[in-house]
């Protein structure tokens, strides 16, 4: 089990054809997703490097895939436009990776989006979603993975199914920031803990699934043992999220705070990582969450080991490393 | 992306709001001859205001009140001859080059207007107080009941019912009523209209009854306005607007390249991918007794050149005493990454201590390359994890 996509989620790629599309299409294909076609409009009818049929409309291509999901990569100006087109075909997951859309797109889009209550938006700004598969054969990053499902840009070889995983625990991975939650994923496979999925919410101010509707889903989900929650400065989406965890969660989460040390008022890459009134800071976020009952790593490298005790396993490095290796 | 009081005016003026009369001028003469216009047309007072996107100008003597052609000279010779200097500018202050002239005008009452975007609702949101004329996160602090939030909707906008109601909590009355609400809808339809990420009116006034105006009249006197940098290949009107002046150089250059780099005032370079990851990674410099020099992003899809003129970026920083390179490669590979570290230590030169710390996509193909260069480049430590990388640099810094 896991949440929202797993080994039988088909896939396909809007922006198929553009250098970004096509590298992760084949990196997700590698990884062992079922991706079964791409859109790029005006190329319907060709296929791509990897002989998947690409389409000319996102409908088009669900009638004759029967996907469920999408990867986009469709440049910032059109990929708002890209999120609704998915939507409006029915599909299930969308997982928009493009950085720099305009703000006022998703205001519109996330309005119009409430049309489509069966359509889940990831993202945008984001790495992507996650259900790791089994490890099959080969150790490190050349290792070949079965079962799984990878929607994104992320490294997949760094994640350890539960299934695979030396104390038979399995964690969800919510995270606003892309590579951050790689280092949380790498840290929990270092220590043997599993992962159920892995889901990038997005830098951005106006996204689609937040932290709390994750926390629900993952709090549903039977194999998800606890959850690892990575925020950052700017915004109250934290501090929210602690609050229904305070109420609601029956599994034990970790949180991490990233931007202690930005000056305020600087912005820090993130449209939506600016430091704007006293109760968005780090410190704040971070006596919120702990005042919720969470448990809150002080620094970046003891995601794992929070987490770790958090499950009550030892915190012994390495003990992943032979399950991966 | 911010701009100038005066550039705000001309926007507010384009959508049809109100601003009392006014121009932006450079030289002294000029801003006596505007003076001296807006005195004879009947202006009791003018104001000069300093044009730099910094604030704190009204305590550094930047923004003065005059009542005489002589006093307006004084002033704006005073401004235009020296540097600024407020909290926000740091000590060396800034170059102030453009002044705004503006007739002062009698006040009855100020308020506080803004449209602003609210994360909790992905919605715009008009915000607005009768407590105008002051700092608004004191009101804020003071009394939060004070500040009224009225939601823009993203498909109809600001509707003429929700702005008259606000007009009408507010406080105004007669003939006030209609010309707040027109305004309010008006910055609310220039703020998505122009992909602004911050419009702000403080204070919003209400003149004494003048001819034609028997219940005063509603003006905008300051104006602050900033906008989505993502949107400024669709408002070229905007866009025009930029003041490279009054940025950092080096942040600036560093947007060139696609680079997101905030300088800051410790000794430790940073270079990272993500910005999650590179605040976390200031963070743990910080827990290990370090100071962070910078905060930079390459991004995901920086080029080799890219990534080389980031090096340029942090090392031109005199303070700089190492160097960290943070990478967990998702989008960005790693060996991208590693080939810039050996062309820069070529192009650029590594003057200090360099510790780098690789993980993630093409991660085996970018140790070979650092190994292989690890001979040209002796300054160069591979650090294992994220602790040990923030350790071996703070300790290579403090030894």
């Amino acid at each position: 089990m896991a949440i929202l996509v797993d080994g039988t989620t088909q896939v396909i790629c809007q922006g198929i054809t553009g250098s970004a599309g096509a590298f992760h299409t084949r990196g997700c294909l590698e990884y062992g997703t079922k991706m079964v076609g791409g859109v790029t409009p005006g190329k319907g009818g060709t296929t791509d490097a990897n002989g998947l049929p690409i389409f000319n409309t996102v409908a088009e291509a669900v009638r004759a895939t029967g996907a469920t999901a999408s990867m986009i990569f469709v440049p910032p100006p059109f990929a708002a436009d890209g999120i609704l087109e998915a939507a409006a075909a029915g599909v299930r997951v969308i997982c928009a990776i493009t950085e720099g859309i305009p703000a006022q797109d998703m205001v519109r889009t996330r309005a119009l989006l409430r049309e489509y209550p069966g359509s889940h938006l990831i993202g945008p700004n984001c790495p992507g979603i996650i259900t790791p598969g089994r490890r099959v054969s080969g150790e490190g990053a050349s290792a070949r993975f079965e079962g799984g499902c990878k929607i994104g840009i992320m490294p997949g070889y760094i994640h350890l199914a539960k299934a695979d995983a030396p104390a038979g625990k399995g964690v969800g991975i919510i995270s606003r920031s892309g590579t951050l939650t790689y280092e949380a994923v790498w840290q929990c496979s270092a220590l043997g803990i599993g992962q159920t999925t892995c889901v990038g919410i997005g830098g951005d101010p106006v996204k689609g699934l937040n932290f709390i509707d994750l926390l629900e889903l993952f709090n549903r989900d039977p194999d998800t043992d606890g959850v690892v929650m990575i925020g950052e400065i700017g915004g109250a989406d934290e501090t929210a999220a602690g609050e229904w965890v305070r109420k609601h969660m029956r599994k034990p989460v970790v949180a991490f705070i990233a931007g202690r040390t930005a000056p305020p008022g600087k912005r820090m890459g993130h449209a939506g990582a600016i430091i704007g009134g006293a109760d968005d800071t780090a410190q704040a976020k971070i006596e919120a969450l702990k005042h919720c009952g969470l448990a809150v790593a002080e620094s970046p490298a003891d995601l794992g080991s929070t987490m770790a005790r958090a499950l009550g396993l030892p915190v012994t490095a390495g003990a992943g490393i032979a399950a991966m290796a | 992306m911010k701009i100038h009081e005066y550039q705000a005016r001309q926007l507010l003026e384009d959508a049809g709001v109100p601003v009392p009369a006014g121009q932006m001028v450079t030289t002294v003469d000029d801003a006596v001859a505007a003076a001296s216009a807006l005195l004879s047309a009947g202006a009791g007072r003018v104001v000069i205001k300093a044009q730099v996107h910094a604030g704190g100008r009204g305590k550094a003597g930047f923004v003065r009140l005059v009542d005489s052609v002589s006093g307006a000279r004084e002033a704006a010779a005073f401004m235009l001859g020296n540097r600024m200097v407020s909290p926000q500018t740091g000590p060396e202050g800034l170059d102030v080059r453009r002044l705004l002239v503006a007739a002062a005008v009698d006040i009855v009452r100020e308020y506080y207007v803004a449209v602003a975007l609210d994360r909790a609702s992905g919605r715009n949101m008009l915000i607005a107080s009768a407590e105008g004329g002051v700092e608004i996160e004191a009101v804020a602090a003071r009394a939060p009941d004070a500040i009224l939030r009225v939601p823009i909707h993203p498909l109809g906008g600001l509707e003429p019912w929700a702005a008259r109601d606000l007009a009408f909590r507010l406080g105004f009355t007669g003939r006030q009523v209609a010309q707040a609400a027109a305004m309010f809808r008006k910055l609310a339809n220039l703020f998505v209209g122009l992909d602004a990420s911050m419009v702000e009116i403080n204070p919003l006034i209400v003149t004494p009854p003048q001819e034609g105006h028997p219940d005063g009249r509603v003006l905008a006197i300051d104006a602050k306005f900033s906008f989505d940098d993502n949107a400024l290949f669709r408002q070229p009107k905007v866009a025009g607007l930029f003041d490279p002046a009054e940025e950092n150089a080096s942040e600036l250059r560093a947007n060139e390249f696609g680079l997101s780099y905030v300088a800051l005032d410790g000794t430790i370079g940073c270079l990272v991918n993500g910005a999650g990851l590179a605040m976390s990674t200031m963070d743990i410099i910080k827990l290990h007794g370090g100071d962070p020099a910078n905060f930079l992003d390459v991004g995901g899809s920086a080029t080799e050149e890219a990534v080389t003129e980031a090096f340029r970026i942090i090392l031109q920083d005199d303070a700089v005493r190492g160097v960290l390179v943070n990478i967990f490669g998702g989008i960005m590979q790693c060996d991208r990454i590693a080939r810039a570290i050996v062309a820069s230590a070529k192009e650029v030169g590594f003057r200090v201590p360099l510790v780098v710390r690789l993980e993630g996509t093409n991660v085996d193909a970018a140790r070979r390359i650092l190994e292989d260069a690890r001979r040209d480049i002796p300054q160069m430590q591979s650090a294992t994890d994220l602790t040990d990388a923030a350790q071996r640099v703070c300790a290579a810094v403090a030894g």
